[in-house]
């Protein structure tokens, strides 16, 4: 469904992203690990243009962009509109309600029909458990009901893909699992999705493949029970038990 | 009811003048100091949106243009503004009345001021609400519209209503032009009665500060109004 190429991504003098391959296949979970500036959030970021990377083509089957060339507005505009996102920081709009926030790319982007677009919106809201939130503000929510809104939000534009950037790392502990389990929801309805998260077990459990990335590059790719279970790299090793014994 | 002057030591104060006086000089104020400034804020607050827009944009000219014409507005005294203004317009044959001539000079003013309390209030939207519109498949254009600027109007009212208050007094030297609003009314009482002159600047004074009250009152109530979906 995906096919990202030959990715690079310069910030000034640093080069995040080297050159990096991947693919996605419709109804797969992926998920990206890798140690803290490594390169894993501006190569999610890359997959819908909120980063212009210098180099290289991220395709979806029906359109393609190669970055190499000068890319128009409209492109990148074409290509966003392929994805839903879900931010650390959830980026709820905090003036416009819990329904408001769902329905606005609906109404405002895909200038549908206002009534099925509530309608659809409540019945997002009831799959993230938030049906009587709706006409709350984000600043009356906890964390771990602003990114379940933030979810609500992202699938209400119906993406093809799903992107999840580190959706649970602002939050208190005890609410990650109120988010996990809606993720792991949308992983069982199959939707496609690319999530950069530090949750091991999560990937364990819901990942079809894992990707590990550090300094620009992919060091090991593959489903969970080899990359997480049996590295072969010693990286990833290093990385993972850094993860799972944070005080040894 | 007070009708003949109290006297403080040494001080006369005449109150029957004043009694005379408030009348006439607050009638100017109602009807030529406050539309003065609600028309000039009104346009001045259109212009400063359009160069706050053109600043944050990447047109290179226009941005080059706006930001000339905030630099030479907010380095030059508004005095100065009134009077190239007031003798500018005949050298280029436009013959207008002093009145709509301080309405544009009052409204460039406030135009490049308040251009730059929009712009911070913009630029101070975190990010990720831009980011948040574009992955909902929103434009630039459309993000800005509908996610930036209402969130960075909310947060320019305090400063707006500062720049009000302060074109209200700033009316004052449209007197300077001939415009006969509150302050040059009281000039004029005061001229025919120069003994007591000073009672009718604080009078005027007085006046002022009753309408700067008043709006200073209906502020907080807008400020409320508009708090309802922060909780800062």
């Amino acid at each position: 469904m995906l096919a990202v190429k030959g990715l690079k991504k310069t910030f000034g003098t640093n080069t995040v992203l080297k050159s990096i391959d991947m693919q996605v296949d419709k109804g797969k979970v992926i998920a990206i690990l890798g140690p803290s500036g490594s390169g894993k959030t501006t190569l999610l970021r890359c997959l819908n243009a909120l980063e212009i990377p210098d180099e290289g083509i991220v395709g979806f089957e029906d359109h393609q962009v190669d970055f190499s060339q000068e890319v128009k507005q409209q492109e990148l505009i074409k290509l966003r509109r392929k994805s839903g996102m879900v931010f650390q920081s959830y980026n709820l709009f905090p003036h416009r309600t819990v329904l408001e926030n769902v329905m606005e790319g609906p109404i405002q982007v895909q200038k549908r029909d206002k009534q099925t677009v509530r309608a659809e919106a409540i019945e997002l809201l009831n799959k993230v458990g938030l049906k009587d939130k709706k006409d709350l503000y984000p600043y009356q929510l906890s964390g771990g009901q602003q990114q379940r809104v933030g979810i609500a939000r992202a699938l209400a534009i119906k993406p093809e893909l799903m992107l999840f950037d580190e959706p649970t790392s602002a939050l208190d502990p005890e609410l990650i699992g109120e988010v996990l389990r809606v993720m792991r929801d949308l992983a069982s309805e199959g939707w496609t999705m690319v999530v950069v998260t530090h949750e091991i077990k999560f990937a364990q459990e819901i990942a079809d493949e894992v990707i590990f990335i550090d300094g620009g590059f992919i060091v090991e790719q593959g489903p969970p029970a080899d990359v997480l279970t049996h590295p072969k790299e010693e990286r990833t090793q290093r990385f993972l038990h850094r993860i799972l014994n944070p005080i040894e | 009811m007070l009708t003949s002057n109290m006297v403080f030591g040494g001080i006369v104060i005449p109150w029957e003048l004043l009694q005379q006086s408030f009348w006439p000089i607050l009638i100017e104020g109602i009807k030529v100091t406050i539309p003065l400034t609600l028309i000039s804020f009104f346009f001045g607050i259109i212009i400063a949106l359009i160069t706050a827009l053109v600043r944050i944009s990447n047109i290179k000219p226009l941005r080059w243009i706006f930001s000339v014409y905030v630099s030479a507005i907010r380095g030059t005294p508004l005095l100065v503004q009134l009077f190239i203004i007031f003798y500018l317009l005949p050298e280029l044959n436009i013959m207008i009345d002093p009145y709509p001539t301080a309405i544009i000079a009052f409204s460039l003013n406030v135009g490049a001021y308040a251009s730059e309390i929009f712009r911070a209030s913009i630029l101070s939207v975190p990010k990720g609400q831009w980011e948040a519109g574009f992955t909902i498949g929103m434009t630039y254009r459309k993000t800005l519209f509908r996610v930036i600027l209402p969130q960075a109007l909310r947060v320019s009212v305090p400063p707006l209503s500062n720049s009000f208050i302060g074109l209200v007094k700033e009316t004052s030297l449209a007197s300077q032009i001939l415009v006969t609003e509150l302050f040059r009314k009281s000039q004029q009482i005061g001229a025919t009665n120069l003994d007591q002159i000073v009672y009718i600047y604080i009078l005027a004074a007085f006046i002022y500060w009753i309408i700067c009250f008043v709006l200073s009152l209906a502020q907080h109530q807008l400020e409320r109004r508009l708090d309802r979906y922060t909780a800062r």
